[in-house]
């Protein structure tokens, strides 16, 4: 029993906006179920009293005042969009795919 | 656009709604949640926006402490339980509202959850639990182009702004609510006026609903008289004033009723509500593109208040909005019906505020649930919304007190500052509305009423002093309403030698 199916990797790469096709999927199905066995190994030599966590340092509260500091400027934050409008990032049509 | 409309008495009677509502609030800190660009509303398109809110590689989120702060204020105000530990979440998405993919927010570990808190609807308490209030950030602004009305179908091409992008946001989100089928719509409308002020008494946020700093979506399903099994439920979005909550509400409710009636099956769908036309349209049906594959944020570290911390914050609240009516109810001398009219009618703040200006309780409320609350009515907006706010009602009332104007004539002051005519002087000066008080010119007012009426002051000097109420009657009618009442009777009195 793989720990991750074809179709939840398919379910995946639609979710990510990715696609592949059927040898793709075949292709990549098992090398993902091998590498979630591979991390798996981490809960194997977890104890009981060893928690699960989220970040590599044991630190907490780190936060900044509310205070404000220089933004970019509209055309330095623009500057890397593929296209502007109005001063505005220009994106596709939104509900392509739903249509 | 073919499904029927129930009326609601008749969904009433078949179905008991069950509500949940999220509302969102962005707060007022001068800085972003994760970076420090300003949040000030109605700023040029992307001219407050940095490598962090742009979500560009290597960019580092902070946390902003004030938003922490007022994460824990807002989760105390609400009797929760506040997280001795908890963790930002990656909410992953596609759309470019923003620029990540994904939306910083709080999964299964928010800042605050298990509260309560009470509305009133005529005169009834309804307690209302909370799930949880947790910290997020707010998305950028998209204008579709292309489509006929500005509408994402049809639209050629999106533009957006992230000015939004990355402002804080708290989500407080309800457990069900189930009460009285005919009072569901009104305590949802009542909670989330509830929450404004309570808000606002907290200083965390602007709550202006036109601006989208309070936002609502409302769930709501039906299940059947008797049933214990909850029925599918609708989203609906773009709830954006007190009373549309009210109307959302009721149409949803409605509608769900005549769909279930006629044997088919509520849709767990997005809708939109529109403010014109009073209905809710479909939105996107949820699906798999729901899926958000959460995981906890590896740029943040948890957040762990510290109790004293908590505590210190919990001894700056202000009073709980309970009390504080009953405290208010009782400086004011309102009778019990009083203070549920002033309740019903959104005028207490407004009210506090009149008072706070020197304007007696009493003439406070005549203002507000009169005049203003008609206007408010007629137009369809929020009391707080009119454009005449506590300082012309004191203005107006400091007039009266001094005896320039009337209440007949402050209610056509007040006419004429909702209309846009200008200040109370312009107003009184354009419609002619001073208030006669010199001598002179009631005494002439006077004279001709006595000469007018020999009857009366017959009778007034035959015995009956009482008889002198329609002299008063006509020199106020000679002087078109617009003299001083008391100083007429004096003047009259000492003519007439009574």
């Amino acid at each position: 029993m793989p720990s991750i199916t074809r179709e939840e990797v398919a379910h995946l790469a639609r979710l990510a906006r990715i696609e592949l096709s059927d040898e793709e999927l075949d292709h990549l199905a098992p090398q993902l179920d091998q590498i979630i066995a591979l991390v798996g190994q981490v809960s194997e030599v977890a104890a009981d009293d060893i928690p699960p966590t989220s970040h590599a340092l044991p630190i907490t509260n780190v936060m900044r005042e509310d205070v404000n500091v220089p933004c970019l400027t509209p055309e330095q934050a623009l500057s890397g969009a593929p296209a502007a409008e109005e001063q505005r990032f220009r994106v596709p049509r939104i509900l392509d795919e739903e249509a | 656009m073919t499904a029927e409309v129930f009326a609601i008495e008749d969904a009433l009677a078949q179905y008991d709604p069950v509500l949940g509502l999220e509302v969102h609030v962005e707060l007022n800190t001068k800085s972003k949640m994760f970076c420090g660009c300003p949040t000030e509303f109605g700023a040029p398109p992307n001219t407050q926006t940095c490598p962090v809110c742009l979500g560009l590689p290597g960019a580092l989120p902070v946390v902003n402490a004030r938003a922490v702060e007022s994460a824990i204020k807002i989760g105390l105000a609400l009797n929760c339980e506040i997280a001795e530990w908890c963790r930002f979440a990656r909410k992953n998405y596609f759309y470019p509202d923003m620029p990540k993919n994904f939306q910083t927010s709080q999964y299964d570990e928010p800042i605050a959850f298990n509260g309560w808190t009470e509305v009133v609807v005529d005169g009834e308490t309804y307690r209302i639990e909370i799930e949880r209030a947790h910290m997020e950030e707010d998305t950028g602004k998209s204008t579709h182009v292309g489509g006929a009305t500005g509408r994402i179908h049809g639209a050629s091409h999106s533009l957006v702004d992230y000015n939004r992008a990355g402002i804080p946001l708290i989500e407080i989100v309800t457990k069900t609510i189930e009460v009285a089928p005919d009072k569901a719509a009104a305590v949802a409308r009542a909670y989330v006026s509830m929450l404004r002020d309570l808000l606002l008494a907290l200083d965390v946020s602007d709550v202006r609903m036109d601006q989208g700093s309070l936002r609502c979506d409302a769930n709501v399903s039906l299940k059947p008289r008797g049933s214990k099994v909850l029925g599918t439920r609708t989203e609906t979005k773009n709830v954006n004033s007190f009373r549309s909550v009210e109307r959302a509400v009721t149409y949803e409710i409605t509608r769900q009723a005549a769909v279930l009636a006629s044997g088919g099956k509520v849709l767990q769908e997005t809708r939109h509500w529109h403010e014109d036309t009073g209905v809710t349209t479909s939105g996107r049906e949820k699906s798999d593109a729901d899926d958000y594959r959460y995981f906890p944020e590896p740029d943040l570290v948890p957040v762990a208040p510290s109790r004293e911390w908590v505590e210190e914050l919990r001894a700056t609240l202000p009073e709980a909005p309970s009390t504080r009516r009953v405290r208010l109810q009782e400086e004011w001398g309102f009778t019990d019906l009083e203070m549920r009219d002033v309740i019903n009618g959104n005028a207490l703040e407004p009210i506090v505020k009149t008072v706070e200006l020197g304007v007696s309780p009493a003439a406070a409320k005549k203002w507000w649930l009169g005049e203003l609350a008609r206007a408010a009515n007629e137009s369809g907006k929020d009391l707080a919304d009119l454009g005449v706010g506590p300082v012309d009602v004191s203005n107006v009332q400091q007039r009266v007190d001094k005896g320039e104007l009337n209440d007949k004539l402050a209610r056509q002051v007040f006419d004429g500052l909702l209309k846009g005519e200008g200040s109370i002087d312009e107003i009184i000066e354009s419609r002619g509305l001073a208030l006669v008080s010199d001598d002179s010119a009631l005494i002439e007012a006077i004279d001709r009423a006595i000469a007018a009426n020999p009857d009366v002051v017959e009778k007034v000097n035959s015995g009956k002093p009482a008889a002198a109420g329609a002299l008063i009657g006509a020199v106020m009618k000679d002087l078109r309403g617009q003299g001083d009442a008391a100083k007429v009777r004096e003047l009259l009195n000492a003519k007439l030698g009574i």
